[in-house]
């Protein structure tokens, strides 16, 4: 520890200096430009705009195809995890833990660079598998793994009463989970589900890293294409976060109202 | 499905039997060597202080709780046999909680079709035409479309009832079912129970109600430390004590 170093005054300068840098760069680009007939940087903006989106359907289509695979594996696992039998029960907890306690952007490179370019099918012959592809199933992995926990967390929560009741219902274990406890589950599981559906999309981006054509990787191309000017900088970025902003603030919104909800009811 | 054993019952025979029953919780022995026969249509109630083991007791002829020593045996099929056929011995024997745990997801009728409909796969009609009188006769049939969180304890526990009789048991069990209500509530339940014995459905409750306990039983036990110290018609327990733990226990009660 090195004494007397002010945490608060580094993480408030640091944030500030680097926006007026970022500011003063535009205006004094702004300034350079002069009477030439360059479009300004709003105009190359505009242009570009459609390029980015197309980008963010893709951060979408990761994002849903990520959430759906992470649910079911997830929802596997974590019944796994709760299982009687020792066989079963362990390495789901192993795997469970694993990708939970990872770095996702370790989880993503170990994806790309593991899973084939290309695979041999038989009967269909040689299947391309896009870097999209892979990069969706390497944010699903420690999706998966925080719902098989949340899985877990909530029938450990049900009271055992509701086990009891069933069981002398003369209910099979299979009948108990599936109509007794799962249905009280997943009015517990909605809210922090939704929570890693808006968290994964904003990991998203991370795909561009390894060069797939999503939101950021088409915000970088496009300042490129237009002339790599330093005032294209906090329109473009600015416009990237706000798309991300108007998708998911609304999901946490109402997360937040479905946890009210939740809690007055309970 | 008939198992062997149940087709060398006879009615003449204790329908529940308990013998040398006992339990250890880790080191600790709750249940000390219990002998109980019940027969069919004879309603048994089962007394004694806090911590004596009536709960586990009742807890074992359903084998929700394994004894670890014992025989417990209901129409002849022995409860804690590895072989068991549960669904077998779940349809002979419906419980009733002291915290009702009725399934909170699923209205006031599909708690008490859920079991048949399931686990015996009857035909929905007639479960459901049978789910409607039980509700009718436990007095809830203005309630079926409520949920569990609309009622009131005594509502629930009445629910809880009719939800175990729709699987048509043989033997019902009563695990302190009005010790968690509101005194006013009590008596609703009570008049259940009593209707109930009175169709002459075999039932062994476990009960803080004395006076109930006194007007309802056919026998009734008094246990103390996993073990029981005296048993007899009401009027013998209630009114001569044999023994001085039942008397010591009585007066504090009553």
């Amino acid at each position: 520890m090195i004494p007397n170093w002010k945490v608060s005054r580094v993480t408030w300068r640091a944030p500030v200096l680097a926006a007026g840098l970022c500011l003063a760069a535009a205006l004094a680009a702004t300034a350079q430009d002069g009477g030439a007939a360059r479009p300004s940087a709003l105009a190359s903006l505009v242009i570009w705009m459609p390029f980015i989106l197309k980008g963010f359907g893709l951060n979408l289509l990761m994002s849903v195809l990520a959430m759906g695979f992470a649910t079911v594996m997830g929802v596997i696992l974590g019944f796994m995890q709760i299982s009687p039998v020792a066989l079963i029960r362990v390495p789901a907890r192993l795997v469970t833990h694993l990708f939970r306690n990872s770095p996702w952007l370790v989880i993503l490179f170990a994806i790309m660079l593991l899973v084939p370019f290309q695979m041999t099918l038989p009967g269909v012959g040689r299947v391309m598998i896009p870097d999209w592809v892979k990069a969706t199933f390497g944010f699903a992995l420690p999706v998966m793994a925080n719902i098989s926990e949340i899985l877990r967390g909530a029938v450990l929560s049900i009271p055992s009463g509701q086990w009891e009741s069933a069981e002398s219902l003369a209910f099979t274990r299979g009948q108990t989970l599936r109509h007794v406890i799962l249905p009280q589950c997943i009015r517990r599981m909605l809210p922090p589900w939704m929570n890693w559906y808006a968290l994964l999309t904003l990991m998203t981006p991370m795909a561009a890293i390894l060069g797939v054509d999503e939101a950021l990787g088409n915000t970088q191309a496009a300042m490129e294409a237009a002339g790599a000017r330093p005032e294209f900088l906090i329109p473009f970025y600015l416009f990237l976060m706000t798309i991300f902003f108007v998708f998911i603030y609304p999901l946490s919104v109402y997360t937040r109202r479905l946890e009210k909800r939740f809690a007055v009811a309970s | 499905m008939i198992m062997s054993p149940t087709e060398t019952w006879s009615p003449a025979q204790p329908i529940v039997s308990l013998h040398g029953v006992h339990k250890s919780f880790g080191t600790f022995e709750v249940l000390k060597g219990i002998d109980i026969d019940v027969m069919k249509g004879e309603v048994v109630c089962i007394i004694g202080p806090s911590g004596s083991g009536k709960s586990t007791l009742i807890r074992t002829i359903n084998g929700l709780t394994p004894v670890s020593k014992g025989s417990v045996k209901v129409e002849g099929i022995e409860v804690h046999d590895a072989g068991l056929d549960k669904l077998a011995l779940r349809r002979k024997v419906g419980i009733v909680f002291q915290q009702y745990n009725l399934f909170p997801h699923r209205t006031v009728l599909q708690n008490v079709m859920m079991a048949p409909l399931l686990v015996l796969k009857e035909n929905r009609k007639e479960v459901e035409a049978r789910a409607r009188a039980l509700l009718e006769k436990v007095k809830l049939r203005d309630k079926e479309e409520a949920y569990p969180a609309e009622l009131s304890g005594g509502q629930q526990q009445r629910v809880a009832i009719a939800r175990s009789l729709c699987m048509r048991p043989d033997v019902m069990l009563f695990d302190e079912v009005t010790a968690a209500l509101d005194p006013e509530t009590v008596k609703e339940v009570l008049v259940t129970i009593k209707d109930l014995a009175g169709d002459g459905m075999t039932c062994m409750l476990v009960t803080h109600e004395m006076g109930f306990a006194r007007e309802i039983s056919d026998r009734v036990y008094f246990t103390d430390a996993g073990r029981i110290v005296e048993s007899g018609p009401p009027s013998q327990i209630f009114d001569k004590p044999q023994d001085p733990r039942t008397r010591e226990f009585l007066s504090k009660v009553l």
